[in-house]
Protein backbone atom coordinates (compact mmCIF):
# COMPACT_ATOMS: atom_id res chain seq x y z
CA UNK A 1 0.00 0.00 0.00
CA UNK A 2 1.21 3.45 -1.24
CA UNK A 3 0.64 6.15 1.62
CA UNK A 4 1.51 9.80 1.04
CA UNK A 5 2.21 12.16 3.93
CA UNK A 6 1.30 15.78 2.19
CA UNK A 7 0.33 19.03 2.88
CA UNK A 8 -1.15 22.35 1.20
CA UNK A 9 2.16 24.22 2.44
CA UNK A 10 5.70 23.15 3.59
CA UNK A 11 6.34 23.25 7.59
CA UNK A 12 3.17 22.40 8.70
CA UNK A 13 4.08 18.53 10.18
CA UNK A 14 5.21 16.46 7.44
CA UNK A 15 8.05 15.20 8.50
CA UNK A 16 7.06 15.00 11.75
CA UNK A 17 4.22 12.76 11.20
CA UNK A 18 6.01 10.84 8.92
CA UNK A 19 8.96 9.80 10.48
CA UNK A 20 6.68 9.03 14.10
CA UNK A 21 4.90 7.15 11.81
CA UNK A 22 7.19 5.18 10.31
CA UNK A 23 8.72 4.30 12.96
CA UNK A 24 5.76 3.77 15.41
CA UNK A 25 4.42 1.32 12.14
CA UNK A 26 7.76 -0.38 12.38
CA UNK A 27 7.54 -0.76 16.27
CA UNK A 28 4.20 -2.65 15.56
CA UNK A 29 5.93 -5.12 13.93
CA UNK A 30 4.90 -4.30 10.11
CA UNK A 31 7.17 -3.95 7.53
CA UNK A 32 7.76 -0.38 6.58
CA UNK A 33 9.62 1.49 4.29
CA UNK A 34 9.47 5.78 4.58
CA UNK A 35 10.19 7.61 1.17
CA UNK A 36 11.24 11.02 1.52
CA UNK A 37 10.16 12.83 -1.83
CA UNK A 38 10.31 16.85 -0.57
CA UNK A 39 13.43 16.36 -3.37
CA UNK A 40 14.22 20.22 -2.81
CA UNK A 41 14.38 20.18 0.82
CA UNK A 42 14.57 16.49 2.33
CA UNK A 43 14.25 16.60 5.91
CA UNK A 44 13.32 13.11 7.01
CA UNK A 45 16.85 12.17 7.42
CA UNK A 46 17.76 14.03 9.89
CA UNK A 47 15.71 12.50 12.31
CA UNK A 48 16.79 9.03 11.51
CA UNK A 49 20.02 6.86 11.70
CA UNK A 50 21.31 3.95 9.84
CA UNK A 51 23.56 2.24 7.96
CA UNK A 52 23.43 3.64 4.12
CA UNK A 53 23.40 0.48 1.96
CA UNK A 54 23.19 1.99 -1.39
CA UNK A 55 23.43 4.89 -3.50
CA UNK A 56 22.82 5.82 -6.22
CA UNK A 57 23.23 9.08 -8.57
CA UNK A 58 19.93 9.51 -11.10
CA UNK A 59 19.76 11.76 -14.40
CA UNK A 60 17.27 12.51 -16.74
CA UNK A 61 18.31 12.68 -20.75
CA UNK A 62 18.41 15.84 -22.19
CA UNK A 63 19.94 16.68 -25.43
CA UNK A 64 23.36 17.53 -27.03
CA UNK A 65 24.62 19.25 -30.02
CA UNK A 66 26.71 17.54 -32.16
CA UNK A 67 28.31 20.23 -34.54
CA UNK A 68 29.94 18.47 -36.81
CA UNK A 69 26.61 16.51 -38.06
CA UNK A 70 24.62 19.71 -37.75
CA UNK A 71 23.02 21.16 -40.64
CA UNK A 72 21.90 24.65 -39.28
CA UNK A 73 18.51 24.00 -40.59
CA UNK A 74 16.87 25.46 -36.89
CA UNK A 75 13.99 23.11 -36.71
CA UNK A 76 14.97 22.16 -33.45
CA UNK A 77 14.28 25.61 -32.29
CA UNK A 78 11.26 25.61 -33.62
CA UNK A 79 10.08 21.90 -32.20
CA UNK A 80 11.17 22.52 -28.45
CA UNK A 81 7.86 23.45 -27.16
CA UNK A 82 9.86 24.97 -23.91
CA UNK A 83 12.12 27.62 -25.63
CA UNK A 84 15.11 25.10 -24.56
CA UNK A 85 16.89 25.18 -27.73
CA UNK A 86 18.30 28.41 -29.78
CA UNK A 87 19.05 29.32 -32.73
CA UNK A 88 22.51 31.76 -32.93
CA UNK A 89 24.27 32.68 -35.95
CA UNK A 90 26.01 29.28 -36.43
CA UNK A 91 25.25 28.21 -32.98
CA UNK A 92 23.16 25.81 -31.55
CA UNK A 93 22.61 26.81 -27.72
CA UNK A 94 20.79 24.27 -25.64
CA UNK A 95 19.61 24.95 -21.99
CA UNK A 96 19.17 21.83 -19.99
CA UNK A 97 17.12 23.37 -17.49
CA UNK A 98 14.40 24.15 -19.74
CA UNK A 99 14.57 20.89 -21.43
CA UNK A 100 11.51 18.28 -20.07
CA UNK A 101 13.02 15.43 -22.11
CA UNK A 102 10.46 14.67 -24.44
CA UNK A 103 13.48 13.63 -27.51
CA UNK A 104 11.32 15.84 -30.02
CA UNK A 105 14.38 18.04 -31.28
CA UNK A 106 16.49 15.05 -31.22
CA UNK A 107 14.36 12.54 -33.01
CA UNK A 108 12.91 15.03 -35.83
CA UNK A 109 16.34 16.42 -36.59
CA UNK A 110 17.03 15.38 -39.71
CA UNK A 111 20.98 15.38 -39.67
CA UNK A 112 21.02 13.48 -36.19
CA UNK A 113 22.75 16.10 -35.03
CA UNK A 114 21.18 16.09 -31.16
CA UNK A 115 21.65 12.93 -29.62
CA UNK A 116 20.31 12.56 -25.92
CA UNK A 117 22.90 12.43 -22.92
CA UNK A 118 21.94 11.64 -19.42
CA UNK A 119 22.95 14.76 -16.91
CA UNK A 120 22.74 14.28 -13.30
CA UNK A 121 20.03 15.38 -11.21
CA UNK A 122 20.35 14.17 -8.01
CA UNK A 123 20.75 11.59 -5.43
CA UNK A 124 19.01 8.30 -4.01
CA UNK A 125 20.22 6.87 -0.74
CA UNK A 126 18.72 3.67 0.71
CA UNK A 127 19.47 3.12 4.13
CA UNK A 128 18.29 0.46 7.10
CA UNK A 129 17.31 2.17 10.11
CA UNK A 130 17.10 0.78 13.55
CA UNK A 131 13.23 -0.96 11.90
CA UNK A 132 12.81 0.33 9.41
CA UNK A 133 14.18 1.12 5.31
CA UNK A 134 14.70 4.86 4.31
CA UNK A 135 14.77 6.43 1.20
CA UNK A 136 16.10 9.47 0.75
CA UNK A 137 15.78 11.39 -2.99
CA UNK A 138 17.47 14.22 -2.83
CA UNK A 139 17.75 16.76 -5.85
CA UNK A 140 20.72 18.82 -7.18
CA UNK A 141 21.05 22.50 -6.30
CA UNK A 142 20.89 24.24 -9.45
CA UNK A 143 18.10 21.51 -10.78
CA UNK A 144 15.13 23.17 -11.08
CA UNK A 145 12.67 19.96 -12.20
CA UNK A 146 11.67 17.83 -9.19
CA UNK A 147 9.49 15.62 -11.16
CA UNK A 148 11.74 13.28 -12.94
CA UNK A 149 13.66 12.53 -9.87
CA UNK A 150 10.28 12.13 -8.09
CA UNK A 151 9.18 9.74 -10.58
CA UNK A 152 12.79 7.45 -10.82
CA UNK A 153 12.21 7.49 -6.65
CA UNK A 154 8.54 5.73 -6.51
CA UNK A 155 9.90 3.48 -9.62
CA UNK A 156 12.52 2.60 -6.98
CA UNK A 157 10.34 1.68 -4.22
CA UNK A 158 7.80 -0.26 -6.57
CA UNK A 159 10.94 -2.56 -7.67
CA UNK A 160 12.48 -3.30 -4.06
CA UNK A 161 9.42 -3.56 -2.24
CA UNK A 162 6.27 -6.19 -2.53
CA UNK A 163 2.57 -4.58 -1.68
CA UNK A 164 3.17 -5.88 1.91
CA UNK A 165 4.98 -3.40 3.03
CA UNK A 166 3.15 -0.37 4.45
CA UNK A 167 4.91 2.54 1.67
CA UNK A 168 5.18 5.66 3.00
CA UNK A 169 6.15 8.30 1.36
CA UNK A 170 6.86 12.59 2.87
CA UNK A 171 5.42 14.49 -0.01
CA UNK A 172 6.67 17.54 -1.62
CA UNK A 173 4.03 20.20 -0.43
CA UNK A 174 1.94 22.73 -2.31
CA UNK A 175 -0.27 21.95 -5.66
CA UNK A 176 1.86 22.16 -8.30
CA UNK A 177 3.51 19.18 -10.45
CA UNK A 178 5.31 17.55 -8.24
CA UNK A 179 2.65 16.92 -6.02
CA UNK A 180 0.65 15.58 -8.74
CA UNK A 181 3.23 13.50 -9.81
CA UNK A 182 3.06 11.49 -6.02
CA UNK A 183 -0.51 11.87 -5.50
CA UNK A 184 -1.39 9.87 -8.80
CA UNK A 185 0.16 6.65 -7.58
CA UNK A 186 -0.97 6.46 -4.27
CA UNK A 187 -3.82 4.35 -2.59
CA UNK A 188 -4.34 6.66 -0.11
CA UNK A 189 -3.43 10.46 0.86
CA UNK A 190 -2.54 12.09 4.55
CA UNK A 191 -2.99 15.55 4.42
CA UNK A 192 -1.47 17.38 7.53
CA UNK A 193 -2.72 20.47 8.33
CA UNK A 194 -2.78 23.33 11.00
CA UNK A 195 -5.90 24.75 12.76
CA UNK A 196 -4.94 28.07 11.55
CA UNK A 197 -6.11 30.66 8.69
CA UNK A 198 -2.68 29.65 6.94
CA UNK A 199 -3.35 26.44 7.40
CA UNK A 200 -7.57 26.39 6.85
CA UNK A 201 -6.61 28.38 3.22
CA UNK A 202 -3.64 25.79 2.03
CA UNK A 203 -5.74 22.52 3.28
CA UNK A 204 -8.09 23.48 1.08
CA UNK A 205 -5.75 23.97 -1.87
CA UNK A 206 -4.63 20.18 -0.93
CA UNK A 207 -8.10 19.23 -1.25
CA UNK A 208 -9.08 20.41 -3.77
CA UNK A 209 -5.64 18.52 -5.77
CA UNK A 210 -6.35 15.60 -4.38
CA UNK A 211 -9.94 15.35 -5.56
CA UNK A 212 -8.73 16.41 -9.10
CA UNK A 213 -6.66 13.77 -9.14
CA UNK A 214 -9.02 11.38 -7.41
CA UNK A 215 -6.85 10.03 -4.79
CA UNK A 216 -8.63 9.07 -1.29
CA UNK A 217 -7.36 10.82 1.68
CA UNK A 218 -8.24 12.25 5.04
CA UNK A 219 -6.67 14.35 7.08
CA UNK A 220 -4.37 14.71 10.55
CA UNK A 221 -4.57 18.28 12.56
CA UNK A 222 -0.94 19.30 14.09
CA UNK A 223 -0.86 21.46 16.60
CA UNK A 224 -4.09 21.20 17.90
CA UNK A 225 -5.60 23.43 20.19
CA UNK A 226 -3.73 27.02 18.54
CA UNK A 227 -6.01 29.09 16.35
CA UNK A 228 -9.47 28.62 15.99
CA UNK A 229 -12.23 25.67 15.05
CA UNK A 230 -12.47 26.88 11.43
CA UNK A 231 -10.59 23.67 9.72
CA UNK A 232 -13.35 21.03 11.63
CA UNK A 233 -15.53 23.00 10.56
CA UNK A 234 -14.84 22.61 7.18
CA UNK A 235 -13.83 19.22 6.90
CA UNK A 236 -17.19 18.15 8.90
CA UNK A 237 -18.77 20.53 6.41
CA UNK A 238 -16.72 18.71 3.45
CA UNK A 239 -17.17 15.16 4.85
CA UNK A 240 -13.56 14.96 5.01
CA UNK A 241 -11.93 12.10 7.88
CA UNK A 242 -10.04 13.34 10.90
CA UNK A 243 -8.13 10.61 11.51
CA UNK A 244 -5.89 12.31 14.43
CA UNK A 245 -4.70 15.23 16.03
CA UNK A 246 -1.51 15.97 17.28
CA UNK A 247 -1.60 18.15 20.23
CA UNK A 248 -0.05 21.81 20.28
CA UNK A 249 2.99 21.46 22.18
CA UNK A 250 6.10 23.50 22.86
CA UNK A 251 8.32 19.98 24.11
CA UNK A 252 7.15 18.38 20.76
CA UNK A 253 8.66 21.50 18.76
CA UNK A 254 11.76 20.92 21.08
CA UNK A 255 12.20 17.41 20.28
CA UNK A 256 11.43 18.22 16.57
CA UNK A 257 14.52 21.12 16.66
CA UNK A 258 16.98 18.59 17.99
CA UNK A 259 16.09 15.82 15.16
CA UNK A 260 13.88 13.64 18.09
CA UNK A 261 11.14 11.34 17.63
CA UNK A 262 8.79 13.30 19.39
CA UNK A 263 6.23 11.01 19.91
CA UNK A 264 8.47 8.44 22.14
CA UNK A 265 7.38 9.18 25.93
CA UNK A 266 4.27 11.57 24.60
CA UNK A 267 1.57 9.59 25.28
CA UNK A 268 -0.76 11.97 23.28
CA UNK A 269 1.22 12.12 20.50
CA UNK A 270 1.05 8.09 20.66
CA UNK A 271 -2.63 7.90 20.64
CA UNK A 272 -2.53 9.96 17.55
CA UNK A 273 -0.23 7.44 15.53
CA UNK A 274 -2.54 4.49 17.07
CA UNK A 275 -5.52 6.31 14.95
CA UNK A 276 -3.19 6.99 11.71
CA UNK A 277 -2.39 3.19 12.36
CA UNK A 278 -5.60 1.75 12.81
CA UNK A 279 -6.98 3.70 10.02
CA UNK A 280 -4.09 2.12 7.56
CA UNK A 281 -4.77 -1.49 8.61
CA UNK A 282 -8.75 -0.53 7.86
CA UNK A 283 -7.80 0.28 3.96
CA UNK A 284 -5.77 -2.80 4.08
CA UNK A 285 -8.60 -4.75 5.11
CA UNK A 286 -10.43 -2.83 2.44
CA UNK A 287 -8.66 -3.21 -0.41
CA UNK B 1 13.38 51.19 -7.23
CA UNK B 2 14.59 48.29 -4.94
CA UNK B 3 13.70 44.78 -4.63
CA UNK B 4 13.65 43.43 -1.52
CA UNK B 5 13.15 39.46 -1.43
CA UNK B 6 11.84 37.37 1.79
CA UNK B 7 12.42 33.09 1.25
CA UNK B 8 12.81 30.43 3.53
CA UNK B 9 13.88 27.09 1.88
CA UNK B 10 11.66 25.65 4.66
CA UNK B 11 7.97 26.00 4.78
CA UNK B 12 6.39 27.41 7.81
CA UNK B 13 8.83 29.05 9.47
CA UNK B 14 6.87 32.49 9.65
CA UNK B 15 7.90 33.92 6.34
CA UNK B 16 4.98 35.54 5.44
CA UNK B 17 3.71 36.52 8.74
CA UNK B 18 7.27 38.34 8.53
CA UNK B 19 6.65 39.66 5.22
CA UNK B 20 3.66 41.17 6.31
CA UNK B 21 5.28 42.70 9.01
CA UNK B 22 7.76 44.85 6.98
CA UNK B 23 4.90 44.98 4.10
CA UNK B 24 2.70 47.62 6.71
CA UNK B 25 5.65 48.92 8.29
CA UNK B 26 7.02 50.18 4.21
CA UNK B 27 3.29 51.42 3.23
CA UNK B 28 3.35 54.45 1.24
CA UNK B 29 6.52 53.44 -0.53
CA UNK B 30 6.15 49.66 -0.88
CA UNK B 31 4.28 47.64 -3.23
CA UNK B 32 3.56 44.02 -1.87
CA UNK B 33 4.02 40.92 -4.25
CA UNK B 34 3.13 37.59 -3.24
CA UNK B 35 5.17 34.99 -4.84
CA UNK B 36 4.42 31.78 -2.99
CA UNK B 37 2.28 31.17 -6.00
CA UNK B 38 1.93 27.52 -4.83
CA UNK B 39 0.24 28.68 -1.89
CA UNK B 40 -0.30 32.21 -1.37
CA UNK B 41 -0.99 33.32 2.25
CA UNK B 42 -0.08 36.64 2.41
CA UNK B 43 -3.76 38.36 1.33
CA UNK B 44 -5.26 36.80 4.19
CA UNK B 45 -3.07 39.32 6.27
CA UNK B 46 -3.24 42.27 4.00
CA UNK B 47 -6.78 42.26 3.07
CA UNK B 48 -6.16 43.57 -0.62
CA UNK B 49 -9.36 45.24 -2.11
CA UNK B 50 -10.44 46.65 -5.10
CA UNK B 51 -8.97 43.47 -7.59
CA UNK B 52 -9.29 43.42 -10.55
CA UNK B 53 -8.05 40.40 -11.93
CA UNK B 54 -7.29 38.31 -14.87
CA UNK B 55 -6.46 34.32 -16.35
CA UNK B 56 -2.34 33.79 -16.28
CA UNK B 57 -1.97 31.50 -19.71
CA UNK B 58 1.15 28.98 -19.98
CA UNK B 59 1.77 25.95 -21.47
CA UNK B 60 -0.35 23.28 -23.41
CA UNK B 61 -1.90 20.44 -23.46
CA UNK B 62 -2.72 18.18 -26.61
CA UNK B 63 -6.24 17.20 -27.80
CA UNK B 64 -7.13 14.55 -30.25
CA UNK B 65 -9.87 15.00 -32.97
CA UNK B 66 -11.20 11.69 -32.65
CA UNK B 67 -13.33 11.91 -36.08
CA UNK B 68 -9.47 12.72 -37.86
CA UNK B 69 -7.59 9.64 -36.07
CA UNK B 70 -6.49 6.72 -38.32
CA UNK B 71 -5.40 5.08 -35.18
CA UNK B 72 -1.76 4.50 -36.54
CA UNK B 73 -0.78 4.99 -32.41
CA UNK B 74 2.25 6.96 -33.80
CA UNK B 75 1.41 9.42 -30.99
CA UNK B 76 1.32 7.27 -28.13
CA UNK B 77 4.68 5.41 -29.15
CA UNK B 78 6.70 8.73 -29.62
CA UNK B 79 5.15 9.72 -26.16
CA UNK B 80 7.93 9.86 -23.24
CA UNK B 81 5.46 10.52 -20.41
CA UNK B 82 2.82 8.00 -21.24
CA UNK B 83 0.34 10.59 -21.79
CA UNK B 84 -1.43 9.12 -24.70
CA UNK B 85 -2.50 5.33 -23.89
CA UNK B 86 -5.28 3.00 -25.94
CA UNK B 87 -8.20 2.87 -24.13
CA UNK B 88 -11.98 1.64 -25.31
CA UNK B 89 -10.57 1.34 -29.16
CA UNK B 90 -9.17 5.21 -28.85
CA UNK B 91 -6.19 6.97 -28.51
CA UNK B 92 -6.61 9.32 -25.71
CA UNK B 93 -4.95 11.92 -23.80
CA UNK B 94 -4.11 12.10 -20.38
CA UNK B 95 -4.23 15.83 -19.47
CA UNK B 96 -2.53 15.13 -16.17
CA UNK B 97 0.32 13.02 -17.96
CA UNK B 98 0.45 15.40 -20.96
CA UNK B 99 3.76 17.89 -20.48
CA UNK B 100 2.60 20.08 -23.47
CA UNK B 101 5.76 19.28 -25.49
CA UNK B 102 3.88 18.89 -28.57
CA UNK B 103 5.66 15.85 -30.18
CA UNK B 104 3.11 14.10 -30.66
CA UNK B 105 1.05 16.79 -32.74
CA UNK B 106 3.87 17.42 -35.03
CA UNK B 107 4.25 13.81 -35.96
CA UNK B 108 0.38 12.90 -36.40
CA UNK B 109 -0.24 11.57 -40.13
CA UNK B 110 -3.89 12.84 -39.86
CA UNK B 111 -2.70 16.39 -38.10
CA UNK B 112 -5.43 15.21 -35.56
CA UNK B 113 -3.84 16.29 -32.23
CA UNK B 114 -4.17 20.24 -31.38
CA UNK B 115 -2.22 21.77 -28.92
CA UNK B 116 -4.36 23.45 -26.90
CA UNK B 117 -3.21 26.75 -24.60
CA UNK B 118 -4.06 26.11 -20.69
CA UNK B 119 -5.22 28.57 -17.94
CA UNK B 120 -3.06 27.68 -15.76
CA UNK B 121 -3.52 30.73 -13.33
CA UNK B 122 -4.98 33.94 -11.82
CA UNK B 123 -3.18 37.17 -11.47
CA UNK B 124 -4.64 39.90 -8.45
CA UNK B 125 -3.86 43.57 -8.63
CA UNK B 126 -4.91 45.04 -5.54
CA UNK B 127 -4.77 47.31 -2.75
CA UNK B 128 -3.73 46.01 0.41
CA UNK B 129 -5.18 47.53 3.90
CA UNK B 130 -2.63 49.59 3.92
CA UNK B 131 -3.29 51.26 0.95
CA UNK B 132 -0.47 50.04 -1.11
CA UNK B 133 -0.53 48.30 -3.84
CA UNK B 134 -0.15 44.78 -3.98
CA UNK B 135 -0.06 41.87 -6.54
CA UNK B 136 -0.84 38.37 -6.30
CA UNK B 137 -1.65 35.29 -8.23
CA UNK B 138 -3.33 31.67 -8.01
CA UNK B 139 -1.69 28.61 -9.91
CA UNK B 140 -4.58 26.00 -10.36
CA UNK B 141 -4.50 22.71 -9.17
CA UNK B 142 -1.67 20.61 -10.81
CA UNK B 143 -0.24 23.66 -13.05
CA UNK B 144 2.76 23.83 -14.45
CA UNK B 145 5.34 26.72 -15.30
CA UNK B 146 4.94 28.22 -11.24
CA UNK B 147 8.03 29.69 -12.05
CA UNK B 148 6.89 31.59 -15.01
CA UNK B 149 3.57 32.66 -13.14
CA UNK B 150 6.04 33.95 -10.37
CA UNK B 151 8.08 35.60 -13.16
CA UNK B 152 5.11 37.61 -13.89
CA UNK B 153 3.74 38.71 -10.62
CA UNK B 154 6.94 40.15 -10.26
CA UNK B 155 7.31 41.86 -13.37
CA UNK B 156 3.59 43.39 -12.90
CA UNK B 157 4.65 44.54 -9.08
CA UNK B 158 7.55 46.25 -10.73
CA UNK B 159 5.79 47.86 -13.67
CA UNK B 160 2.80 49.08 -10.12
CA UNK B 161 5.92 50.66 -8.58
CA UNK B 162 7.40 52.03 -11.95
CA UNK B 163 4.70 53.94 -12.27
CA UNK B 164 3.40 55.11 -8.97
CA UNK B 165 7.05 56.20 -7.97
CA UNK B 166 7.23 53.84 -5.27
CA UNK B 167 10.50 52.78 -3.73
CA UNK B 168 10.32 49.05 -2.89
CA UNK B 169 8.70 46.28 -4.46
CA UNK B 170 8.49 43.48 -1.37
CA UNK B 171 8.57 40.01 -2.26
CA UNK B 172 6.73 36.78 -0.63
CA UNK B 173 9.32 34.23 -2.53
CA UNK B 174 8.47 30.80 -3.19
CA UNK B 175 9.60 27.81 -1.00
CA UNK B 176 11.97 24.90 -1.82
CA UNK B 177 15.11 25.21 -4.34
CA UNK B 178 13.30 24.55 -7.63
CA UNK B 179 12.12 26.72 -10.72
CA UNK B 180 9.94 29.08 -8.51
CA UNK B 181 12.19 30.29 -6.13
CA UNK B 182 15.03 30.83 -8.74
CA UNK B 183 11.89 33.10 -10.59
CA UNK B 184 11.77 34.93 -7.20
CA UNK B 185 15.63 35.74 -6.96
CA UNK B 186 16.30 36.43 -10.39
CA UNK B 187 16.54 40.93 -9.95
CA UNK B 188 16.16 40.92 -6.35
CA UNK B 189 18.71 43.66 -4.85
CA UNK B 190 18.14 42.07 -1.18
CA UNK B 191 17.41 38.26 -0.04
CA UNK B 192 15.95 38.26 3.56
CA UNK B 193 16.38 34.37 4.80
CA UNK B 194 13.55 33.34 7.64
CA UNK B 195 14.36 30.22 9.20
CA UNK B 196 14.07 28.14 12.69
CA UNK B 197 16.81 26.94 14.84
CA UNK B 198 15.78 23.27 14.12
CA UNK B 199 17.92 20.57 12.35
CA UNK B 200 15.79 20.91 9.25
CA UNK B 201 15.57 24.97 9.11
CA UNK B 202 19.34 24.85 9.34
CA UNK B 203 19.48 22.15 6.87
CA UNK B 204 17.10 23.67 4.46
CA UNK B 205 19.08 27.36 4.70
CA UNK B 206 22.15 25.92 3.71
CA UNK B 207 20.65 24.44 0.53
CA UNK B 208 18.68 27.71 -0.11
CA UNK B 209 21.89 29.96 0.59
CA UNK B 210 23.69 27.62 -1.94
CA UNK B 211 21.29 28.53 -4.45
CA UNK B 212 21.32 32.15 -3.05
CA UNK B 213 24.76 32.48 -3.63
CA UNK B 214 24.96 32.01 -7.13
CA UNK B 215 23.10 35.71 -7.60
CA UNK B 216 25.82 36.89 -5.71
CA UNK B 217 22.96 39.30 -3.53
CA UNK B 218 23.13 41.15 -0.07
CA UNK B 219 21.59 38.52 2.18
CA UNK B 220 20.13 38.65 5.66
CA UNK B 221 18.42 36.53 8.12
CA UNK B 222 15.99 36.10 10.42
CA UNK B 223 16.12 33.42 12.84
CA UNK B 224 12.08 32.91 14.03
CA UNK B 225 11.45 30.88 17.09
CA UNK B 226 14.67 31.52 18.60
CA UNK B 227 14.61 30.21 21.84
CA UNK B 228 13.16 27.30 20.83
CA UNK B 229 16.78 25.86 20.97
CA UNK B 230 19.76 27.44 21.81
CA UNK B 231 22.16 25.35 20.99
CA UNK B 232 20.99 25.32 17.09
CA UNK B 233 20.17 28.96 17.20
CA UNK B 234 24.06 29.50 18.00
CA UNK B 235 24.58 27.14 15.26
CA UNK B 236 22.66 29.04 12.74
CA UNK B 237 24.30 32.08 13.77
CA UNK B 238 27.90 30.59 12.94
CA UNK B 239 26.42 29.64 9.83
CA UNK B 240 25.70 33.37 9.15
CA UNK B 241 28.68 34.53 10.00
CA UNK B 242 30.94 32.38 8.53
CA UNK B 243 28.93 32.85 5.49
CA UNK B 244 28.95 36.90 5.49
CA UNK B 245 24.82 36.58 5.95
CA UNK B 246 23.24 39.41 7.95
CA UNK B 247 21.74 38.28 10.93
CA UNK B 248 19.15 40.87 10.45
CA UNK B 249 17.08 40.01 14.39
CA UNK B 250 15.58 37.56 16.56
CA UNK B 251 12.10 36.27 17.18
CA UNK B 252 11.14 34.36 20.09
CA UNK B 253 8.92 31.01 19.91
CA UNK B 254 5.68 33.33 20.06
CA UNK B 255 1.92 32.43 19.95
CA UNK B 256 0.97 35.63 19.55
CA UNK B 257 2.33 35.26 15.99
CA UNK B 258 -0.78 32.66 15.59
CA UNK B 259 -3.20 34.67 17.59
CA UNK B 260 -2.88 37.91 15.03
CA UNK B 261 -3.04 35.43 12.47
CA UNK B 262 -6.50 34.39 13.25
CA UNK B 263 -7.54 38.19 13.49
CA UNK B 264 -5.80 38.71 9.75
CA UNK B 265 -3.40 40.84 11.14
CA UNK B 266 0.29 41.60 11.62
CA UNK B 267 2.17 41.58 15.23
CA UNK B 268 3.27 45.64 14.13
CA UNK B 269 -0.40 46.47 14.24
CA UNK B 270 -0.84 45.37 17.69
CA UNK B 271 -0.68 48.63 20.16
CA UNK B 272 2.66 48.79 22.05
CA UNK B 273 3.53 45.58 20.80
CA UNK B 274 7.31 44.74 21.41
CA UNK B 275 8.01 43.37 17.59
CA UNK B 276 7.21 46.95 16.17
CA UNK B 277 10.36 48.49 17.39
CA UNK B 278 12.18 45.20 16.40
CA UNK B 279 10.78 45.07 13.03
CA UNK B 280 11.22 48.66 12.17
CA UNK B 281 15.07 47.99 13.19
CA UNK B 282 15.05 46.05 10.74
CA UNK B 283 12.94 47.14 8.16
CA UNK B 284 15.96 50.31 7.64
CA UNK B 285 18.58 48.09 7.59
CA UNK B 286 17.08 46.50 4.75
CA UNK B 287 16.03 49.43 2.69
S1 LIG C 1 14.01 17.05 -25.67
FE1 LIG C 1 12.06 18.17 -25.97
S2 LIG C 1 12.08 19.67 -24.33
FE2 LIG C 1 14.18 18.92 -24.49
S3 LIG C 1 15.17 20.38 -25.86
FE3 LIG C 1 14.41 18.70 -27.15
S4 LIG C 1 12.38 19.41 -27.83
FE4 LIG C 1 12.96 20.71 -26.09
S1 LIG D 1 -0.74 9.86 -34.34
FE1 LIG D 1 -2.66 10.86 -34.93
S2 LIG D 1 -3.69 9.35 -36.19
FE2 LIG D 1 -2.10 8.23 -35.13
S3 LIG D 1 -3.14 7.47 -33.29
FE3 LIG D 1 -2.24 9.41 -32.70
S4 LIG D 1 -3.86 10.93 -33.07
FE4 LIG D 1 -4.47 9.06 -34.13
Amino acid sequence: MNIAIASGKGGTGKTTLSTNLAHYLAGTGRQVVLTDLDVEEPNSKLFLTGEVVETRREVRMVPTWNKEACQLCGACQTTCNFHAIVKIGTEIMIFPEMCHGCYACSELCRAHALPMEAVEIGTMTVMKTENFDFIESRLDIGQEQAVPLISKSIALVDSRYDTEVIRLFDSPPGTACPVIEVSKQMDFIILVTEPTPFGLHDLKLAVETMRHVGTPFAVVINRDGIGNADVEDYCREEHIDILARIPNDRKIAEVYSSGGLAYIGHERMTQALELVSEHIRGLEVRA
Amino acid sequence: MKEIVVISGKGGTGKTSITASFGVLGAGNTVIADCDVDASDLHMLMNPQNTREEDFTSGAVAVIDQDACVHCGRCSRVCRFDAIPYIDDRYEVIPLDCEGCGYCAKICPALAIKMVDQVVGRVFYSDAKTGAPMVHARLHIGAENSGKLVAKVKREAKAVAMEKGYDYVLVDGSPGIGCPVVSSLTGADVVVLVTEPTVSGLHDLKRVHQLVRRFQIPTACIINKADLNSEMTQELKTYLEANDILHLFDIPYDEDFTKCMVEGKTVVEIPGSRYHEIFEQGWRLLI
